[in-house]
């Protein structure tokens, strides 16, 4: 890979741009517990980057800091070519950055289709009042809301449950209204954590279909954390590998692979 | 709204239709689709501008007089569209089942010898794309759906919009040309080449020419009044014949607005959204949603299922009787009029017929139970028979002689006779011109003097005039002791059981008749949800002893109800079992339709049918199967053999 270049192109032709975001050198701790322990990672623009490893290894806490739910003790996050102060999430959201939860947090009694306007929440300017009389402004922008919201519900193919409560849905359409939802924000960065979890070997291929679409009809970036190994190197371009807090690898899946601290890590290694 | 519509020097071919539309009915609504969550319609006006610009589209990708051309894909407005625009340019369009797995869809493609393929998405792309080497004609792919597709190799691949750009480009260089073309069309250029799915052998192609299609069309339009202001609903398989008369014949002819679904899972809801005035189902959609409205009652609360019940009894005592417009006492008058407020109006609304003028069932025998039940509602279900080659329409009930064991009278036009051996034949306007490049079949379905066999045995019942259908010709035959085998008909009064989906009864040149049966796992899983049995598979459910129990009191009831036939009353079934696999098309014991092809049940499974007939309490098997995406794999199971009682035959003769 190469890794001075501005942009480069992949083998299946897509386009990988230059970097937009850049963890540098962080490090957070919950009381005496260092979760992450000096971590830097780039993600570029267009590209599908995993961050995998055992468990406890820090990941989540990893998503937590890039969606600015956490805020690391030491480093900086850079995003697109700035230094990103320390931030409420729904200021992260603003930015652009959508992401899904490990365990879905849905609405369980809103049906599908208000689930995913929920994601359109960033895109609404109107304010309570115009909102309560629902004329003019609110109207409009309720229709240009609910048209995007139909063009994913019909792209991750779930018209048929659009008017059904999420509760009476199955784990695996859950996860998949979670990630309407948050394509629904019309995202440049999309955060998916553990897309893949507890889902049926049909469920994983239909997942990973999704997530190959959106990367590559919408042009959006996406770094996800995922467990299944053999899901995370057919579809990533790189992979960040974490073991107890620390970065133990970097790069192509192939390199990842092959790398000796990584296949300790997950062979089980006695650590000193 | 609906103006008298002249026979007379009328349009001679689709496209004419289309252009008379535009004009007469030029700002009604021609076709609907249903997507991003919003019906989109079409006027006839803005049919024929996108229909045109699709046919100069083609034009200047090449398309000469006479290609074929294969369209295949789900129910679109676009894909009727395309078989339009083919036929304008001269060419022949030829719809494809899209579920056909890539090797059926070769030797279609191959035996058409088709240059052009109008697809739905990227799935269909794909298939074209992996049989394209075999076929030497094959030139250009156009898509609707451009998801998923945007990498691949654009130098014979185009997008249907497109390709219309282009054609609205180049309107001065091409309209002329296509204007003569269209002129060219008259009665006798083929209008659409249909395969027929073949309960046997490979698929063979049903040449249809304008008149079959306008003729049909005409006729039928007139015998059950429809008007322009109908609503339809397109969602059985374009390549089907009901569909391409219905969605394309009719529809051309009264000017009557088709609607598209959404996708094949939302199509319940839709039809409850357009609330159809003609409707056409297969007996199967019938069952499955006769099943459904009892699995729902079933759970229903004390109160609302016995009110369901008392009203649905008194539907079937009366109902069918108002529907015909016989004579029926006030107070029963009443107390309908009551369960309509209470039951049968809500239930036709959630099934979405609360509008339905006319309602057909066809393909296969329905159960009079299940025929019944939809007309005690007050739905206008009636009965066709016809086929492929007939361009549908044979004979059809007309309103108020309605009854569920026959299939109607001749339809106008339609000259029928029976064959000795009681074999249907039929000679009408809409008899196919041929079988394409297969000379020897049209000579053997059609003799020189334009009669058809159907293939079906049947006789023609007196008094009535209605045409009854008794098996396919080739399935009836004899016991060992010379009474008849007629094995739809036990077959038919089985499924009728929500439990049972599908039912192979063998007995020919036997001494008593077997069956395989296959459990609705719908059905039957609802009941096993409801009494906690845990169960992993079809498999695993099919042979639970509770269910096999329940099946085999099915059976029994039916050897019941068979012994009073006189006729067929050895065709009772006196051993069963329940398959470990459901039988399904992509293993080629059902054909697209859904029937069942029995010389290939019998191959496959000889050595479960040997079981049936030793004596034998159980069979351990093995059995290969084809997944969705053509992967093989194979079942292995152990089946129990069931006796079923029967009821003496020789005694109960004897008594009469």
């Amino acid at each position: 890979m190469n890794a001075t270049a501005e942009s480069y192109t992949t083998e299946d032709g897509r386009t990988i741009g230059p970097v937009v975001m850049e963890m540098k050198n962080i490090t957070l701790r919950f009381g005496g517990v260092e979760a992450i322990k000096d971590i830097s990672f780039d993600i570029r623009e267009g590209e599908i980057r995993a961050i995998i490893g055992p468990n406890g290894a820090g990941k989540s806490s990893m998503l937590n800091v890039i969606s600015g739910f956490y805020v690391p003790q030491e480093g900086e996050v850079w995003y697109k070519g700035s230094r990103r102060p320390s931030m409420r999430p729904y200021q992260v959201a603003e930015q652009g950055i959508a992401r899904t939860f490990q365990n879905i947090a849905l609405f369980e009694g809103m049906s599908v289709l208000d689930n995913v306007m929920t994601g359109r929440l960033t895109h609404m300017n109107t304010g309570l009042f115009a909102q309560s009389f629902w004329k003019g402004k609110a109207e409009q922008e309720e229709i240009a809301n609910r048209e995007v919201a139909e063009k994913i519900i019909d792209f991750l193919e779930i018209q048929a449950i659009r008017k059904t409560p999420v509760s009476r849905l199955s784990y695996g359409l859950k996860k998949r209204v979670e990630l309407a939802r948050a394509l629904a924000a019309e995202p440049s960065i999309l955060l998916l954590d553990e897309p893949m979890a507890g889902m049926n070997v049909e469920e994983k291929e239909d997942m990973s279909r999704f997530i190959l679409d959106v990367n590559d009809e919408f042009g959006t970036t996406i770094a996800l954390i995922e467990h299944d190994m053999g899901v995370v190197m057919d579809l990533s371009d790189r992979v960040v590998v974490m073991d107890y807090g620390k970065k133990i690898g970097d790069g192509t899946p192939d390199d990842v692979r092959n790398n000796q601290d990584v296949i300790d890590a997950y062979l089980g290694v006695a650590h000193d | 709204m609906a103006k008298p519509l002249t026979r007379a020097d009328g349009p001679q071919s689709v496209p004419a239709l289309l252009q008379r539309n535009a004009t007469q009915f030029a700002n009604a609504p021609a076709y609907r689709e249903k997507e991003y969550g919003i019906w989109q319609s079409w006027t006839w006006a803005e049919t024929h501008d996108e229909v045109q610009a699709l046919a100069l589209g083609l034009m200047n990708l090449g398309v000469n007089e006479g290609d074929f051309v294969a369209v295949i894909g789900r129910n679109r407005p676009y894909l009727y569209w395309a078989m339009i625009a083919a036929e304008m340019v001269g060419a022949v369009p030829v719809p494809l089942y899209q579920d056909a797995n890539a090797e059926e869809m070769a030797y279609v493609l191959g035996h058409c010898g088709a240059r052009f393929v109008i697809v739905g998405d990227q799935e269909q792309v794909d298939k074209v794309i992996e049989v394209q080497e075999g076929l030497h004609q094959f030139e250009h792919l156009i898509y609707l759906d451009p998801r998923g597709l945007r990498k691949y190799d654009h130098t014979t691949l185009h997008q249907y919009s497109h390709v219309q750009d282009q054609g609205r480009a180049a309107y001065d260089e091409y309209i002329k040309e296509l204007d003569r073309r269209i002129a060219k069309l008259d009665y006798d250029s083929t209008g659409v080449m249909l395969y027929t799915s073949g309960t046997t052998g490979k698929p063979k192609g049903v040449v249809l020419s304008n008149r079959n299609v306008i003729e049909t069309a005409k006729s039928s339009s007139e015998f059950d009044g429809l008007r322009q202001t109908d609503d339809i609903l397109a969602y059985l398989p374009m390549a089907w014949v009901g569909d391409f008369i219905f969605s394309v014949g009719q529809a051309m002819w009264t000017g009557f607005c088709t609607n598209c679904p959404e996708s094949a899972e939302t199509m319940h809801v839709d039809l409850r959204e357009i609330g159809p005035t003609y409707y056409f189902a297969p007996p199967r959609v019938f069952e499955t949603q006769l099943t459904n409205v009892m699995i729902r009652m079933e759970d229903a609360s004390p109160f609302k299922k016995r009110l369901f019940d008392y009203f649905m009894a008194h539907a079937r005592k009366v109902g069918p009787s108002i529907l015909d417009g016989k004579p029926v006492g006030g107070w029963d008058r009443l107390k309908y009029q009551l369960g309509e407020l209470c039951i049968y109006g809500p239930l036709k609304n959630t099934l979405g017929f609360s509008r339905v003028r006319v309602g057909y069932t066809a393909g296969e025998a329905i159960g009079p139970e299940i025929f019944d039940f939809y007309r005690s509602l007050g739905i206008n279900l009636k009965q066709l028979y016809g086929q492929t080659e007939a361009t549908v329409f044979i004979t059809a009930q007309p309103d108020g002689e309605v009854r569920s064991d026959t299939v109607g009278v001749t339809c106008p036009g339609v000259e029928l006779k029976i064959a000795d051996n009681g074999e249907v034949f039929y000679r009408s306007p809409g008899v196919f011109v041929e079988y394409y490049k297969n000379a020897e079949s049209t000579a053997d379905t059609k003799d020189a003097e334009g009669w058809v066999a159907t293939g079906d045995a049947g006789f023609i019942e007196e008094g009535s005039g209605h045409l009854r259908i008794i098996d396919r010709a080739k399935d009836v035959g004899q016991m060992a002791d010379g009474s008849l085998f007629a094995p739809k008909y036990v077959e038919n009064k089985l499924k009728f059981f929500p439990n049972i989906l599908e039912v192979v009864v063998f007995g020919n040149g036997r001494d008593e008749c077997t069956a395989f049966i296959n459990i609705d796992l719908t059905a039957v899983g609802n009941w096993a949800e409801r009494n906690n049995i845990g169960y992993a598979s079809y498999q695993e459910l099919a042979r639970h002893p509770q269910v096999m129990d329940t099946i085999q009191s099915h059976v029994e009831e039916v050897n019941k109800s068979v012994a009073e036939d006189a006729m067929l009353s050895g065709c009772q079934v006196h051993r069963f079992v329940v398959l470990h696999k459901e039988l399904d098309a992509d293993d080629g014991e059902l054909t697209r339709t859904r029937k069942v092809r029995r010389r290939i049940i019998e191959d496959k499974f000889h050595d479960i049918i040997t079981a049936l007939y030793d004596g034998s309490k159980s069979i351990s098997t093995e059995t290969e199967v084809t997944y969705e995406d053509g992967r093989k794999g194979s079942i292995k199971a152990t089946l129990e053999v069931r006796d079923a009682k029967v009821v003496p035959v020789a005694r109960k003769m004897a008594a009469e």
